[in-house]
Parts: structure tokens; sequence; C-alpha cells
């Protein structure tokens, strides 16, 4: 049952094959044997099968959607109400929402059941999620390193067929790099298509929700169904929701792919280049050219990023204070001494980390110099998007530099860990779509994250891709040893 | 760009986060760390450049100041650390 795909699940499901009870009673029986992974921070047993029961009913009543009875898991920054909801992190270690995100919601009301909450970096901080108040995740594919981050539980949940899919957020590569260190198919949509309503925030003009899957088809029916203007948030695009499964199947002749000469440089890992190359291969094979392009300040897209991020989240986290929600300390002297105690207890190193950059950059002095000359690198970061798409209909390179790291390897050098983001976070900067699928793997079997980058508000050209790519390939099928 | 431990003990006071002085000497180290990777920024002229803060240049959406949202204050006092009579507790700011 694992092996399949949600319009699989869908068919056996409408055929009554097996109920939605069966399918997630079986998928709460693989979490329980593979809690040494440690993907979930909280499983909600009672609940998924209350919601599947429900499902039933639906579907007996022959009013079935195409994703009613269908089980997912929910990264834990997701809020779900009267469940607990950590964001990864101690200062939210009692935190039982008292709403649903809207992308909760909305997959809710498809009748999607939720089978638990998956671990993260702590507040999405992170590349490994080695971050998390609740423990490190192990990666399916080889338990001695990183599933990647932040989005790591989502991604090892699904890789090791927990799940049939999860959600997941992406503010700098939060969904593609953890998609590429565990072998799976995951997308970002462009900034404002999901709202952000119960997202817990991050970084609020680059926070973007989206899904972890093993198939584009799949990624692109649980988007849809997340998709949609919300009155709740602010910057939701009161736009029309596109059918996204309709268009997966559109020929590929006489598209164009840019290749940015800057994500083809040094510093790129020889199996990834080979899967990179051997995948441009399929794609002329599918009747598409390619042209190179410019993305000339790619190079400081790192460095633009974070000065920004860690500004808004220093901003966003100002909310925990021990005050309304959340930890408190136990002990402390006046106010100002009970919200830095419970503040220090809280959160860890590094979201301290980013915290205090934040507060640096953004302060009295500072401003100008960092803040506001990153948001001028920010716009020309998108320019150079804009000409590159006057050239190309979707852009092509590798997820990541290098495949799965080994636990603890980067532990002391947050710099080195930051550089995980270098081929993501411009997409985040500029709002654009952007996703990762499986393109193979390395010598040392670890797997290998294709990334394509859209036009804005054009997720269809890129699932469109992606699906077709997954006609001619493999990889997307290949399940980690001991999963299978 | 190289932060010491007294700025750093400035900056946790300003985020509202304590910090020892051997915190603040380790802090000083990595934060200078990262702050090496930022100054790269300085590299690319952004003259005659307008910030961007928004990905697609949108405006924030208002709304009619109408009251929309129902009245959660139970639900909402009912995870706060500490509340008495509709309020949040919190410790005595002035005698």
């Amino acid at each position: 049952m694992h092996k399949k795909t949600l319009r699989e699940h869908h068919q056996s499901l409408k055929a009554k094959d097996y109920s939605s009870v069966e399918l997630t009673t079986y998928f709460l029986d693989r979490i329980k044997n593979s809690e040494d992974l440690n993907a979930f921070i909280t499983v909600t047993e009672d609940r998924a099968l209350m919601q599947a029961d429900q499902a039933d009913r639906t579907i007996g009543s022959g009013k079935m959607d195409l994703l009613t009875g269908i089980p997912l898991a929910h990264k834990d920054l997701f809020c779900t109400k009267d469940v607990l909801t950590t964001c990864g992190s101690r200062i939210l270690d009692n935190f039982i929402s008292p709403y649903d995100a809207t992308a909760v919601n909305k997959l809710d009301a498809k009748g999607m059941v939720t089978l638990g909450k998956t671990n993260m970096d702590e507040f999405a901080m992170g590349s490994s999620n080695e971050t998390s108040h609740f423990g490190i995740v192990r990666n399916p594919w080889d338990k001695g390193r990183v599933p990647g981050g932040s989005s790591g539980g989502s991604a090892a949940a699904v890789a090791a067929r927990l799940a049939p899919v999860a959600s997941a957020t992406d503010t700098g590569g939060s969904i593609r790099q953890p998609a590429a260190f565990c072998g799976l198919t995951g997308i970002k949509p462009s900034y404002g298509r999901v709202s952000r309503y119960g997202m817990i925030a991050f970084a609020s003009s680059l926070d973007q929700g989206g899904v972890l899957g093993t198939t584009a088809e799949d990624c692109a029916l649980v988007l849809e169904a997340m998709t949609g203007f919300d009155e709740n948030d602010s910057t939701s695009l009161n736009l029309e929701v596109p059918d996204y499964g309709a268009s997966l199947r559109k020929p590929l002749t006489g598209r164009k792919i840019g290749l940015p000469k800057e994500f083809f440089g040094e510093g790129i890992d020889g199996d990834i280049s080979a899967s990179i190359e051997e995948a441009i291969r399929v794609y002329e094979r599918l009747g598409a050219t390619t042209v190179e392009v410019d993305l000339p300040n790619s190079e400081v897209g790192i460095p633009c990023y974070y000065v920004l991020a860690p500004a808004e989240a220093s901003s966003n986290l100002s909310r925990f204070d021990g005050v309304r929600y959340g930890h408190r300390a136990a002990l402390y002297e006046d106010l100002n001494d009970m919200y830095e105690t419970s503040r220090a207890e809280g959160f860890g190193a590094e979201v301290k980390r980013r915290i205090m950059i934040g507060a640096y950059v953004l302060s009295s002095g500072y401003y100008d110099a960092y803040y506001i000359k990153a948001q001028k690198l920010r716009r020309m970061i998108s320019n150079d998007f804009s000409a590159a798409f006057e050239k190309c209909d979707f852009i092509l390179g590798p997820t990541t530099p290098a495949t799965a790291f080994g636990i603890g390897e980067k532990d002391d050098d947050p710099v080195s860990m930051y550089l995980n983001d270098i081929f993501t976070n411009s997409a985040n900067l500029a709002g654009l779509p952007a996703m990762s699928l499986p393109s193979g793997f390395d010598s040392n079997g670890l797997p290998v994250g294709l990334h394509l980058i859209g036009k804005y508000l054009d997720e269809s050209t890129i699932l469109n891709a992606a699906h077709l790519y997954q006609q001619q390939t493999d990889w997307h099928q290949r399940i980690p040893g001991g999963y299978e | 760009m190289s932060l010491t431990p007294q700025e750093i003990t400035h900056i946790a006071r300003l985020a509202r986060l304590k910090t020892n002085p051997e915190e603040a000497e380790s802090y000083a180290t990595q934060l200078s760390r990262i702050m090496d990777l930022i100054d790269q920024l300085n590299s690319i002229d952004t003259e005659n450049i307008e910030p961007m803060s928004h990905p697609q240049d949108a405006a924030l959406r208002l709304r009619d100041d109408e009251v929309t949202k129902l009245n959660l204050r139970e639900e909402f006092q009912a995870i706060a650390p500490e509340c008495e009579n509709g309020l949040y507790l919190v410790p005595k700011v002035i005698d």
C-alpha cells in the first residue's frame, strides 16, 4: 500500500479495495515501526482514525473528492487546533493551538487524514534538522546522515513511506533541500499562493507553504488543494486556483530551459554534475532546448538572505515573551528578566544567533548598511530572474552542491551550514515557484536533487516538466533499503 | 566585521535574550563569522537601486475597519502561563 500514488489510493478507496481506516492504520503501524527516524514530534492516532472513519462515510455516500481518505503528515509549523504545535522549539513545547492553519483547514475539508506533526529545525532555521528541540531526524537512506532541513521530519517520513505525502514550508530551501537529500519531489509555490495564516512565522516576506511527496503529480494534487485566497493573510493572492493536475501531460516540445552558468560552476560534487547533465539529455529527448542564462548576482544571494531572513525573524520571534502562550521561566526577578530568561531558556543556539544577527542589522547605525543594502540586492537578484525568463520557460540546475552530509558534521560551523541554500534561496528572494525532484544517486547511494525554478505564478510549467521527466525515469520510485 | 563580547551583550539585551559572559564570548566568535559572510554584500554596487521589501512589490491589502472575528478570549487565555479575571498576569511593573 505504501508504494501507491495518491491517484492509485483514490482508485482503491473508491473501489473499496480498502477503507480509509485500513489505510490510515497501515501508515500508523509503519510510523510505530520506524520511531528510530524521529520523523514525528506528535502522532495523532485517535484523531487520524476519527478523520478516516468520517472519510469512509463520505466515500460510502458517493461524495468523495480525489484526496478524501488519504493520510498525510503536517510539518509541526502548521497550527492544528487542539493538537500540540511546537515549531521544533522548547518555547512552544506546551502550545496546544487554539486554531487551524488555513492550509490544514483546506486539506481537512478535502477529507484528508492527519497522521501527525513532523519534526523540523527549530522555527525552520536550519538545513539538517539538527536544531530541533525534539532531537535529530535520521535520513532513511543512511541513518548516519541528516535528512536536510528545515522540513527534515516531513522528508524522512515520506522517504520511508510513513506517509504518502506531507506538508512542508520553504523560506530559503526548506522543502527543496530535504527533498534532494531524501530522494523526494517537493514544491514551493510562488509567494502568496498558499496562505501563511497559522503557519508560525520565520521570515514573512520569504515563507511559503508547499508539499513533499514522491511524485510531481502527487505534489500537484495536494498543492492545488492547499492553494487559494485567504483574507486572513494580507499577502495572500486573490487569484483563481490553477488546475495543476490538468497541465501535467503537456508536451515539452519547443520549451526553452535556462541553464544559469552560475549553477554549474566549481564546488559542485562530480556525481551531482553528471546526474544533472543526464537530466538535461532527458529533457532534450522530450523536445526541449537549452539556453545559457545569467544570474550575475546569485553569489550574493546567501549574504542577502542571511540579512533579510534574520531581520524578519528577530521581529517575528519577539512575540514569544512568556506572557500569552508558550514557555515562561520558573524563576525571574522582574518583567524584563522574565522576558529575557523565558526566551533564553526557550530558544536554541541557532535561533538565538539569528535573532541577534537580525537585531544587529536592524539596529540604529547599521540599518542602512545591512538591511536596506540587502533589500537593494534582493531587487537586483529578482531583476536577474526577470531578464533570464525573457530567454527561457524555466530554469534548471542542481538543488544542492552536495548530497546528504553526516549527522554532526557541520555542528560548529553555522556558515558552512548556510551554504546549503546556495542554489535555493534566490527563488525565495524573488518569490518564484521552484521544486526539487530526484535525478539519480551519488557513488555512496545517496539521492541527488534536480532543481527547477519557474516564472512567477507559473507552477504549472515546472510541475509539467517534473511529471514528464518522471515518465522517463524511475528515480522517484526508489525506496530506501529497509522500507521497501 | 568583528563583534566584541560587549557588543553581543548589547545586542542580546535589545533582543531580550539573557546571556552570561561565557556565552557572549562564544556568540562573539560565531556571529563575527556570520557577519564576515554578510559583508560580501559590499562587493556589489547598489547605487540607484530601490530597496525591495516584498517579493513582487505588492502592497498589503487593507480591509474595512469592521469587527469580523469572534471573541476567543477563553480559548486564547486557556493556554497562557498565568491569567486572572480575563487578564494576563505579569510581574509587577509599577509600585
